[in-house]
């Protein structure tokens, strides 16, 4: 296949060094030994790409970048998986779907022109506007909200704490009804053209709306919107900016005061935030401007950080399982209470984990922490 | 032209639904022959999946039909199915296609005459709702 020796090529594979440490930091291997991904090099340099897509376990890579941020030959093996998933899927194949795969398909819907209602969940007391400088991406939480009503992740809470706060910082941001899926779990399981539509979609739907910064609140829109739009269409005109760092930013120049609150906490770094992105402290520095609240480390921590166990709604399985007790596990040994999180997903992941487990911490959105308190 | 006829998807339970379907075909009840008929062995069968993916593939409504209340064969799948379908309804509002193209109906299968009002009501909703467009972005 001509297709696989462009991928060694732009991900530089036949860098690679074949000295494992990649599987050996891969939280994935750890619990499944049938997946590698030295092995997944190694064949593509031996030209057996049949293998790689015909694999079912090429859907178990988290994607999390544990094993390229420690490859000592850069080898990009996120998107090496990215591309094998693009081919494999041309070749009919797919990931176990979870969810019985109601996902998915929301996300496909949204490629249609349906006149959404995605807004309805904006309560009275916080204050929006039609047009300004600023936009908020809601991303999928008011799917999220209903499709996982019995874990009590609550997604919506987290949409409306972040206008709480952006009113607090002086902010009035536009929540667009007409924005749509961003596309990220589509584009990481290999289906670009849907991708593609959504992209073009929504950066025209920004350029409509004529706002110049759009926040954040999930780290894949977050990461989607900076770094895969570009890719694509080049500049899209916009900046896009994490709550965090605006939150951090605001606390810096005294415009939000916070409430004491006595808790231990520790936090979780998504994957998409710390490794991918490279904010690992503008989260820090909000929880611990709370007063009275204590952030104790995970042993495994910032670039080091533990996926939540299962990505892109594909492949959730009892190695997801350990790999989130486990996790849990390590935030229980810190002595906290809490496990704060900025992610909707690793939210709902590890609350799955938790109802399925007699362990017990409470798990926590970032934003519903900081709601909390001012 | 001719008016527009709705393709509507019905999903019908083994042990109600669809033997009513049956008894208002022997009957000889008319009813719309818009829609086409899935047999689940109950409602409860019929995931939030189901109907998207109807609606994907070009339905522009999709019945759900199960037994009455307390009549479920599996004693509880409809209460379930009411859940589920609920859900979807909240689902299909978010995505812009609008819960009214979905119903859940309950029909026993001594209940052939109430299967076709039903069946006659529904479509009658569906072509005032018109068409759903599966136009891309
Ligand atoms: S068997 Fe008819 S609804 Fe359950």
């Amino acid at each position: 296949m001509k297709v696989f020796e462009e991928i060694v090529q732009q991900t530089k594979a036949y860098y690679c060094i074949d000295c494992g440490i990649c599987t050996g930091s891969c939280p994935v291997a750890r619990v499944n030994p049938r997946f590698s991904p030295r092995l997944n090099v190694e064949k593509s340099l031996l030209q057996l790409e049949g293998e790689i897509v015909e694999d079912r376990e090429l859907w178990s890579c988290l994607t999390c970048g544990t094993c390229s941020y420690r490859c000592p030959s850069l080898v990009d093996y996120q998107s090496f998986v990215l591309s094998s998933r693009i081919e494999a899927r041309k070749a009919g194949r797919e990931g176990m779907l979870t969810h019985d795969g109601v996902l998915k398909l929301m996300m496909e819907l949204q490629t249609f022109a349906f006149p959404q209602t995605r807004t309805g969940w904006i309560p009275k007391e916080v204050k929006t506007s039609a047009k300004g400088e600023y936009l908020y991406w809601v991303g999928c939480l008011p799917h999220f909200d209903v499709i996982f009503k019995d874990y009590g992740t609550h997604s919506l809470q987290s949409a409306v704490n972040a206008l709480r706060i952006l009113n607090r910082l002086g902010i009035t941001p536009v929540v667009s009804p007409e924005e749509r899926c961003c596309g990220h779990d589509l584009l990481w399981n290999g289906d670009i053209e849907s991708f593609r539509k959504l992209a073009r979609y929504n950066i025209g739907m920004l350029k409509k709306y004529g706002v110049s910064k759009v926040i954040c609140s999930c780290p894949e829109g977050y990461r989607t919107l900076k770094v895969e739009y570009p890719k694509l269409v080049g500049d899209t005109g916009v900046e896009v900016i994490h709550i965090s760092q605006l939150i951090a930013q605001g606390i810096k120049e005294g415009k939000l005061f916070l409430n004491p609150l006595e808790q231990k906490v520790t936090y979780q770094d998504p994957c998409r935030l710390g490794r991918l992105s490279g904010i690992y402290d503008e989260p820090r520095e909000v929880i611990r401007h709370i007063p009275g609240l204590q952030l104790l480390e995970m042993e495994r921590n910032r670039v080091d950080a533990i996926c939540c166990g299962t990505t892109g709604w594909v492949n959730c399985t009892s190695c997801s399982k350990q790999i989130q007790t486990d996790r849990l596990k390590e935030a229980i040994s810190t002595g906290a209470q809490t496990i704060i999180t900025a992610c909707p997903k690793c939210k709902i992941h590890f609350q799955c984990a938790l109802i399925n487990s007699d362990l017990s911490i409470e798990i926590k959105d970032m934003l519903d922490l900081i709601g909390e308190v001012i | 032209m001719s008016e527009y006829e709705p393709r509507i998807i019905c999903f019908a339970c083994n042990w109600c639904s669809y033997p009513g379907a049956d008894l208002a075909g022997v009957s000889r009840i008319q009813y719309p022959p818009n829609a086409r008929i899935i047999r689940t062995m109950c409602s409860a069968r019929v995931s939030p999946v189901f109907v998207l993916r109807a609606f994907q593939q070009g339905a522009d409504g999709v019945l759900v039909t199960g037994c009455h209340i307390g009549d479920c064969h599996y004693i509880s799948g409809n209460e379930r199915a009411e859940e589920n379908m609920k859900r979807t309804a909240e689902i299909l509002d978010l995505l812009g296609i609008g819960k009214d193209r979905l119903r859940l109906e309950w029909v026993s299968a001594g209940e052939g005459g109430r299967f076709a009002e039903v069946m006659t009501s529904f479509v009658q909703q569906i072509k005032k709702l018109g068409k759903l467009k599966l136009k891309e972005i």
